[in-house]
């Protein structure tokens, strides 16, 4: 089963680095065509962009200087990391970026673009490639102003090599935001038991308790590899009414924003690409949000 | 090759439909957005305004004035032609009993503006966003078709419009602003709970007997029907005159000095009241101003008509209608597609402006959050706000209408209290 998964997804070599989980991408393989259904298994998810696309949005907007509120997102490269069918994608396409989904699971590709095709404003601002994280690095070094990796970190084999390789494919200064699932009694009996087994919020067997991150870890990973935590939020998702709320409590779901460092002084000056907003600021890191 | 798409199509280009594409296209994060307007009519526009008024004209509430305001379009109607009016004095044919509105502030309770002048108001601020709101003049739709459930499926996700030169459209939200029988609400299968009146509305523009401030609306309730004057200049009123369809047909026959005399006489004639009524009613408001000095207002009396514009007179059938669903899956109902109400309370076109401020909010935050235009998420926010609102004034309008619509003594008696009573309250005014 491994060889065959080696074939789909066309690994050139075995990778024991590899930050992809085969048993993961097999749960979603499943589900590939179940995406863009609102009201079906991903409604969560769907209804998720509502707190996190503005929390994106407004983020960026506040640390640049030169933007249009009618294109907000404008010159913006991003980089979706696990992008699933494109669900946060999209929006943050609508608002004018220019995003690069990379799933590994060649179905939800495929479900991708054949749902932006039929926009054509989507279909010239996204593009979607099936790939891990690492086999961009190479061709992707210091490219992309953002990367976003909601609901992902979940699911990652290896998180230290994950969020290596998004230092590497990101520019100086520039964000990263996860989204994910915290690892506490709590997020199992109500993350795993609720909404798993009991209420159907999510399909069954889509987490495991085991590979859930507290903040803590993954705040301690982010900054020994170069990037300083800006912000970590708890979110709460409402069964009832369908909605995510922000919450002072991070035991279930939590939002981070972290920076990477600026460019160190001896280096050359990385060139920025026309269209950036993002201001270059000399110095150290921890710059002001 | 695909048809274009657009992000929005208002089908219907009245003041309802062209006030929402003016609105969405005059919107910050709509900048980018491709929206079309289609009228089956011409384009109308006027620099400046013929000598005689439009017998179609409506009331403007203040909230009404603010969305146009936010267009742009306020100032264009300014500098064409409105009349601001300050108070409105309501009263009853059968009894004295009567009810004033007014400001404290001496404020503008409302304006009477001319249907044509806030066409051609809105008509200008459509040019002026020509590169966001592409109109269509001499087109009417005839076809709409409905996209399957996204997901899964190989089949465009938009809506499909066809017109009736052969030209098609796609859009990811379809407005239908296409009047009270509209063809969006039926082809999208929406059941609307509608009932004819056996009420028409007579209008015409009078001339009145001598120039006044004339900044009153008035509106008496005779048995057959509310009967309506609403100011338009120091010596013009437009005459809004709801009755049974013969008496109707009745006015319209007539020569103009019969007809001057029949709108005379219904403001003035006392002949339905009875004395019982009158001691009752009397008897009340003694007891009234014993309780609140204040509670009794000053009567008013109406302007005397003196000449009716030739031409002027024109009748329609009056109803009413309510959509029991605004939206669907890219679909949303705005004005008389979603609620059709009686002019007894001057509301319809308010109805419709306000309308499109819910709806214009809701999906200038959809745009800024890169939703799906079409998605179902904030289409129903609005549906569950707009119907919270108009369902409660459509059912009022309609109760006062069919109490209105009788002599029986012991609903005078009622009604006449109840205007006195209402009248002796300041926050019942307040809210209506």
């Amino acid at each position: 089963q491994l060889s065959l998964f080696r074939f789909t997804v066309k690994r050139p070599f075995s990778t024991s680095h590899s930050s992809v989980d085969s048993k993961e991408m097999k749960k979603f393989q499943l589900l590939a065509h179940k995406w863009w259904d609102e009201e079906g298994e991903y409604a969560a998810l769907h209804s998720m962009n509502d707190i996190r696309v503005p929390f994106i949005r407004d983020t960026l907007l506040s640390m640049s200087s030169n933007y249009h509120l009618g294109n907000p997102l404008s010159g913006i490269k991003i980089l979706d990391v696990g992008c699933g069918g494109g669900l946060l994608s999209e929006p943050l396409g609508r608002l004018g970026a220019s995003v690069t989904g990379i799933d590994p699971v060649e179905d939800n590709i495929r479900t991708a673009d054949r749902h932006k095709s039929f926009d054509p404003v989507l279909a010239k601002r996204i593009q979607y490639k099936s790939s891990s994280l690492e086999e961009i690095v190479e061709e992707s070094m210091e490219t992309f102003d953002v990367i976003v990796a909601s609901e992902v970190v979940e699911h990652v084999a290896d998180l230290e090599t994950f969020i290596k390789c998004c230092s590497q494919v990101l520019k100086p200064e520039g964000s990263l935001f996860i989204t994910t699932i915290n690892k506490t009694q709590l997020s199992y009996v109500l993350g795993i038991v609720v909404a798993e087994k009991i209420m159907g919020i999510v399909p069954e067997g889509t987490h495991e308790w085991e590979k859930f991150v507290p903040p803590e870890e993954l705040e301690r990973l982010l900054e020994s590899s170069g990037f300083s935590v800006k912000s970590v939020n708890g979110m709460l998702y409402n069964p009832l009414s369908g909605c995510w709320s922000w919450v002072g409590s991070t035991s279930l779901n939590y939002a981070v924003h972290a920076v990477k460092s600026a460019a160190p002084a001896h280096s050359h000056a990385t060139d920025t690409l026309p269209g950036t907003d993002i201001p270059q600021r000399s110095g150290t890191a921890g710059t002001a949000g | 090759s695909a048809p274009p798409l657009y992000d929005v199509v208002v089908s219907g280009g009245g003041m309802v439909g062209s006030a929402m594409a003016a609105v969405l296209g005059h919107d910050i994060h709509f900048h980018d957005k491709k929206i079309a307007l289609l009228e089956a009519g011409p384009r109308k526009e006027y620099d400046h305004m013929p000598e005689s008024y439009s017998n179609r004209v409506s009331s403007i509430s203040p909230g009404s004035a603010t969305l146009l305001s936010s267009c742009g379009a306020w100032d264009h109607v300014c500098s064409l032609r409105l009349k601001p009016f300050r108070r409105m004095q309501v009263w009853d044919a059968c009894s004295e009993a009567m009810i004033v509105f007014e400001k404290d502030d001496l404020d503008d309770m409302g304006y009477i503006v001319e249907n044509d002048v806030i066409m051609s108001a809105l008509t200008k601020q459509l040019d002026a966003v020509a590169d966001r709101v592409e109109v269509f003049y001499r087109s009417k739709a005839v076809g709409y078709t409905w996209p399957l459930p996204s997901h899964g499926c190989d089949t465009s996700p938009w809506v499909q419009v066809e017109l009736a030169d052969g030209r098609r459209l796609q859009t990811k939200l379809l407005i239908g602003a296409d009047g009270h029988n509209s063809m969006v609400r039926k082809e999208a299968e929406i059941k609307n709970i509608e009932h004819q009146y056996d009420q028409s509305a007579v209008v015409a523009t009078l001339h009145l007997s001598e120039a006044t401030d004339n900044n009153v609306a008035w509106q008496r309730f005779l048995p057959t029907g509310p009967i309506a004057l609403l100011p338009l200049s120091d010596t013009a009123s437009s005459l809004v005159w709801s009755t049974s369809h013969d008496h109707a047909s009745e006015l319209l026959a007539m020569d103009e000095e019969s007809f001057v005399d029949s709108i005379n006489s219904a403001f003035w004639s006392n002949v339905n009241h009875s004395d019982f009524i009158d001691s009752a009613g009397a008897m009340f408001r003694s007891a009234i101003s014993l309780l609140k000095p204040s509670g009794t207002a000053v009567r008013q009396l109406p302007p005397s008509v003196a000449k009716v514009d030739p031409e002027s007179r024109a009748t329609f059938p009056l109803g009413v209608g309510h959509a029991t669903e605004y939206v669907q899956h890219r679909v949303a109902l705005i004005g008389d597609a979603a609620h059709r109400v009686h002019p007894l309370a001057g509301q319809g076109v308010n109805l419709g402006f306000g309308d499109i401020a819910c709806l214009a909010h809701h999906l200038s935050a959809a745009a800024f959050n890169g939703s799906d235009l079409g998605s179902l998420k904030h289409l129903l926010k609005f549906e569950t706000e707009r119907q919270r609102h108009n369902v409660s004034l459509i059912a009022a309008t309609d109760v006062l209408k069919r109490l209105y619509s009788t002599t029986l003594t012991p609903l005078v008696l009622l009604r006449t209290w109840g205007l006195q009573a209402t009248n002796a309250l300041p926050p019942v005014k307040v809210r209506i």
